[in-house]
């Protein structure tokens, strides 16, 4: 069995989530398995994750590297293709830095990439077989891969449970030594901060949030004056936004405003991964989509199969009445 | 400047309910309504942007079967130059990096100063344009939604991050992109459009051209096998309500003012 390394994701000295979640999809791979954590960084702060992270990994390799201090997937790439053994399963988190990374590194490491992983079946041999899902979610997928040189795989958030047992007491070895020089095509500028909107849908108790289901720029005023009856907030998925018909800050999802309402009503949206990313704190939540199959009926409280545009009206005057 | 745009023809997941077949071998693919991956569609409108304003031309390619010619033809109706098809049955059950491996073939027969991929495609993957770069050993940066060219040598780019924030980067020239949707808004192609490009010429390209070994690739070459699809054994998921829409919407109500969801 190939060594299990766990990549940490972290900002301002916490360990990203994925760090808890990725202990148990190195156990689920094989339960006696204890994954290595792989962190990268810089000064303080990466100290602060490395004893955090020791908690609940046995090991713990540090690479404290000034060029690693913001996590640029080219140089991070450049450092573990020098640290990791040659054999090797590796798990990363499927996020922003994750899709930036593994496709490459697998390549440089020609081993195979699961990409989105969200369970592991079983291990024959060296043979691994993970579960997937293709077509927003819509169709599940059993994948495999020979695992005997190792493997990259991309774990989705939230589809592990944390390890929460903070028992390891790990020892916490410095790998920084390992790494040398490290330079890159593609230099780290800045981050942009979101642009703050006219409302902040993140204060909202209830949200009216719609999706690709609303068809046309001129119906979201059904929604608005649906939210206005309910005392709620217009929020929405990420195709609204990309057509421009509504301010990115209305946005929920992981790549958009993460949500804690009590109510939520999911209106002609799918229910990608992303946009259930956003949504904390397991509200109500009532969902509406013409699509029987669409993915929300799987997280929501309520469902009904309608279109919305024949819901929002009715409902707007029923509030009304 | 020489612009690659790799492309993919998808089931339309707005348009479908996608069923999984009885012996789990595929998705139900009858009645299918295709397009090309909204992703790369956008990257297509980028590439269109970039050569109007700094010259240059723009090749769109795709690796699949003979259908893929149509959206190949609904990209060039936009506006781009070229049109190329790689198509061998030696591809099929390519897995992301067989696929990114056949576009290397292809890139490699061209010279091109940017290549541009769409996040992600119907498999949900992301996975083709950074397997790709790495292959090519060119500088990537995923989920593009924002591109400045500085000169011929360096781009300014935007990556989409969490929480709405923007990570900016220089890049270095060639380079591999993958763009997030958003990035800009895609131009309508209408039916003179189509018609206009119906009779262009689109080269296909198979293995023997590419000199691609053809067990490198496809089912015999994939590192990563899908094995079947399936539907999962879900938890009970929603309370489905049903009725006419009046009935429905008293119930809604109802749930709404027990749940505080009404102010």
């Amino acid at each position: 069995m190939a060594q299990i390394f766990a990549y940490i994701r972290h900002k301002d000295g916490v360990a990203d989530d994925s760090a808890l979640e990725l202990v148990n999809a190195a156990k689920q791979i094989d339960s006696g398995a204890a994954a290595t954590a792989v962190v990268t960084g810089s000064g303080a702060e990466l100290e602060a994750v490395c004893s955090q992270v020791a908690a609940s990994y046995a090991q713990v390799w540090k690479v404290d590297h000034a060029a690693l201090a913001y996590p640029n997937a080219e140089l991070v790439r450049k450092a573990l293709l020098k640290l990791l053994p040659a054999t090797g399963i590796l798990l990363v988190a499927h996020d922003t830095f994750g899709m930036d990374l593994s496709p490459g590194l697998a390549v440089k490491m020609n081993l195979p990439f699961v990409s989105d992983v969200i369970a592991m079946d079983s291990l024959d041999g060296t043979a691994l077989k993970l579960v997937r899902q293709e077509y927003g979610g819509m169709a599940h997928t059993h994948v495999t891969c020979d695992t005997a040189a190792g493997a990259v795989i991309n774990t989705r958030a939230g589809a592990f449970a944390p390890d929460e047992s903070k028992a390891a007491a790990g020892q916490v070895v410095d790998k920084s030594g390992a790494v040398g020089d490290l330079a890159a095509t593609r230099a780290f500028l800045e981050v942009v901060a979101a642009e703050a909107g006219d409302v902040d849908i993140t204060k909202s108790d209830v949200l009216v949030s719609i999706g690709r289901g609303i068809e046309d720029q001129e119906n979201i005023e059904l929604a608005e004056e649906l939210a206005q009856a309910m005392g709620a907030v217009v929020s929405c998925s990420r195709p609204i936004v990309d057509a421009k018909w509504l301010e990115k800050a209305r946005q929920v999802g992981t790549s958009g405003q993460t949500v804690k309402p009590k109510v939520y009503m999911a209106l002609g949206i799918s229910g990608s991964f992303q946009h259930l990313g956003g949504i904390k704190g397991n509200p109500f939540m009532i969902a509406v989509n013409k699509n029987p199959k669409a993915p929300i009926f799987q997280v929501a409280d309520v469902g009904i199969v309608a279109d919305i545009l024949e819901f929002m009206p009715e409902l707007t005057e029923k509030i009304a009445k | 400047m020489e612009i690659l745009v790799c492309v993919k023809r998808v089931p339309d997941t707005a348009e479908n309910e996608i069923e999984v077949k009885g012996d789990g071998s595929d998705i139900e693919r009858d009645d299918l309504v295709y397009s090309v991956n909204e992703w790369d569609n956008y990257a297509v409108e980028e590439a269109l942007q970039i050569r109007d304003k700094v010259g240059g031309a723009v090749t769109v390619v795709s690796v699949g079967d003979d259908e893929s010619e149509e959206v190949l033809r609904r990209e060039m109706a936009m506006g781009a130059d070229k049109g190329v098809l790689l198509s061998d049955d030696a591809f099929e059950g390519s897995d992301g990096a067989g696929v990114a491996a056949i576009l290397k073939a292809e890139i490699e027969k061209g010279k091109y100063d940017l290549i541009l991929t769409g996040a992600q495609a119907d498999d949900g993957a992301a996975q083709v344009g950074g397997m790709l770069a790495a292959m090519l050993d060119l500088p990537f940066a995923s989920l593009v939604n924002a591109i400045e060219v500085i000169d011929g040598n360096t781009l300014k780019v935007g990556r989409e991050i969490e929480g709405g924030n923007q990570e900016m980067n220089e890049i270095s020239l060639p380079c591999v992109l993958s763009i997030q949707t958003g990035i800009n808004e895609p131009r309508y192609v209408g039916i003179r459009g189509i018609r206009k490009v119906a009779s262009v010429e689109i080269p296909v390209h198979g293995a023997s051209q590419l000199g691609i070994e053809p067990a490198s690739v496809g089912a015999a070459g994939a590192k990563v096998r899908r094995l079947d699809y399936f539907v999962p054994e879900l938890g009970e998921g929603a309370e489905m309500l049903e009725g006419d829409m009046d009935e429905i919407c008293d119930k809604v109500l109802e749930l709404l003012k027990a749940k505080g969801g009404l102010k």
